[in-house]
């Protein structure tokens, strides 16, 4: 299992022409996360994200350290990527090739050169999640379920240790959320989840709450999740 | 959901001799059709490649509505062009001119739906192997060449929907309500995808 360590991370962003100079978007945070599913739920704007976005360098730590599996995200930014996937909200950012196939062989193209057994390598990840008929389908004529789940397949194509999801669901309707969820909290890999769906929440091994930049709550997810409601509805 | 599609034609896999001959070979005709429009110009040429673009396109079995949708994204700007040049200079010339452009999206529309962006990829990486000395780094030049494509029907989509936003409040006729919010989106989107490729660890090599 891997090890996600933060260490007395904060975070803040300049706002130029701004009343202040600079907002602090994460207060001093120290976490080890070693659980299997670690869900990090909040209101909008809480800093949840910018949590997420810390463990694979996507955001950079003003002070402290990001560490995983003992590699500095800000030293060995590079060797973290290749450990850490990421799924994003929307996963029209995300797919960056015109087909199917052809994204999920853009991902394995750092682990296999020749064209022909990258594109079998990639057939077989399609397969995996059942995308397999849609390979030689443009991407924009799939539904947000297929773009989330091929988003998905894109980033575990490569096998990484930790997958970090960041609101991967909000976008879908019901039953595509569902097996989205299913799916992630089905992985092997180490996964942390910004949601707002509070079920797939119970449904991880450790939740945090955050809150106007500060973790606010930490522990079993019932207790997270009941503290959150009641928070929440003032 | 807006769904746009590229007006250059998306990829169709195939067995056709088009889709077997090299990136290069491909590309190389493209070029020399485009020089030969330019250099050779009259009712010969012109009449030659719009020839040429209906039998290459018969050829790689390019879907009737892939070719007429390529042609429908510039028939508007050819129409005043051709408008234009028949007023300026007779029918045959606008022939020559129009014809000529025509031909010219029909064979690109040709080369894209007979050529995957991996195979282009693949073949701009090969090429540009050699200016990896002088600090090149072909695998990234082949990333921006792939966004750029697909950064074709992304923007299309992005107009559309921005459009149908302008129009639900009622601002369709304010040419600033819809290309202030365009601009925006596509340059989030930019950041969106620059993040994406960054998670990716495409570019770290």
């Amino acid at each position: 299992m891997s090890r996600i360590e933060l260490d007395r991370v904060v975070v803040r962003a300049a706002t130029p022409g701004g009343p202040v100079p600079e907002v602090t978007i994460l207060e001093e945070t120290t976490l080890d996360l070693t659980e299997q599913r670690v869900a990090l739920i909040g209101p909008n704007g809480s800093g949840k994200s910018t949590l997420a976005r810390l463990v694979n360098g996507l955001v950079e730590p003003t002070s402290g350290r990001v560490v995983v599996d003992g590699l500095d995200v800000a030293k060995k930014g590079r060797q973290v990527r290749r450990r850490v996937g990421f799924v994003f909200t929307d996963p029209t950012s995300q797919l960056v090739m015109p087909t199917v196939i052809e994204d999920v062989g853009l991902s394995l193209r750092h682990l296999e050169r020749d064209r022909e057994r990258r594109a079998e390598a990639a057939r077989e990840v399609l397969a995996s999640y059942g995308l397999a008929e849609l390979a030689d389908r443009s991407v924009h004529t799939l539904s947000g379920g297929q773009r989330q789940l091929l988003a998905l397949a894109g980033v575990l194509a490569t096998d990484p240790d930790v997958l970090v999801a960041d609101e991967p669901t909000t976008l879908l309707d019901l039953r595509n959320a569902r097996m989205i969820g299913d799916l992630l909290l089905g992985l092997r890999q180490q996964l942390v989840l910004a949601t707002h769906d509070l079920d797939l929440a119970l449904r991880c091994d450790r939740a945090l709450l955050v809150d106007d930049g500060a973790v606010v709550a930490d522990g079993a997810p019932a207790e997270v999740v009941a503290h959150y409601r009641a928070t929440a509805s003032g | 959901m807006t769904v746009a599609v590229s007006p250059l034609g998306d990829y169709q896999p195939g067995t056709t001799v088009l889709h077997r001959l090299p990136v290069g070979a491909k590309l190389l005709g493209l070029v020399v059709l485009s020089v030969v429009a330019v250099a050779f110009r009259g009712v010969t040429t012109t009449g030659a490649l719009l020839v040429l673009g209906v039998l290459l396109s018969l050829v790689a079995r390019v879907r009737l509505r892939a070719a007429l949708r390529s042609l429908r994204a510039v028939a508007f700007g050819l129409a005043l062009l051709a408008a234009y040049q028949s007023w300026q200079q007779g029918a045959a010339h606008a022939f020559v001119v129009v014809g000529a452009l025509l031909a010219l999206v029909l064979l690109a529309t040709v080369f894209t739906t007979t050529t995957s962006v991996e195979r282009m990829i693949d073949a701009i990486t090969r090429w540009l192997g050699p200016l990896r000395r002088f600090g090149v780094r072909p695998d990234l030049v082949a990333l921006a060449f792939s966004l750029t494509i697909r950064g074709i029907p992304l923007t299309l989509e992005l107009a559309a929907e921005t459009r149908d936003a302008a129009r639900a409040r009622g601002l369709e006729r304010n040419p600033r309500a819809y290309l202030v919010p365009l601009v925006i989106r596509v340059v989030a989107h930019a950041r969106a995808t620059g993040d994406a490729l960054h998670a990716r660890g495409l570019g770290d090599d």
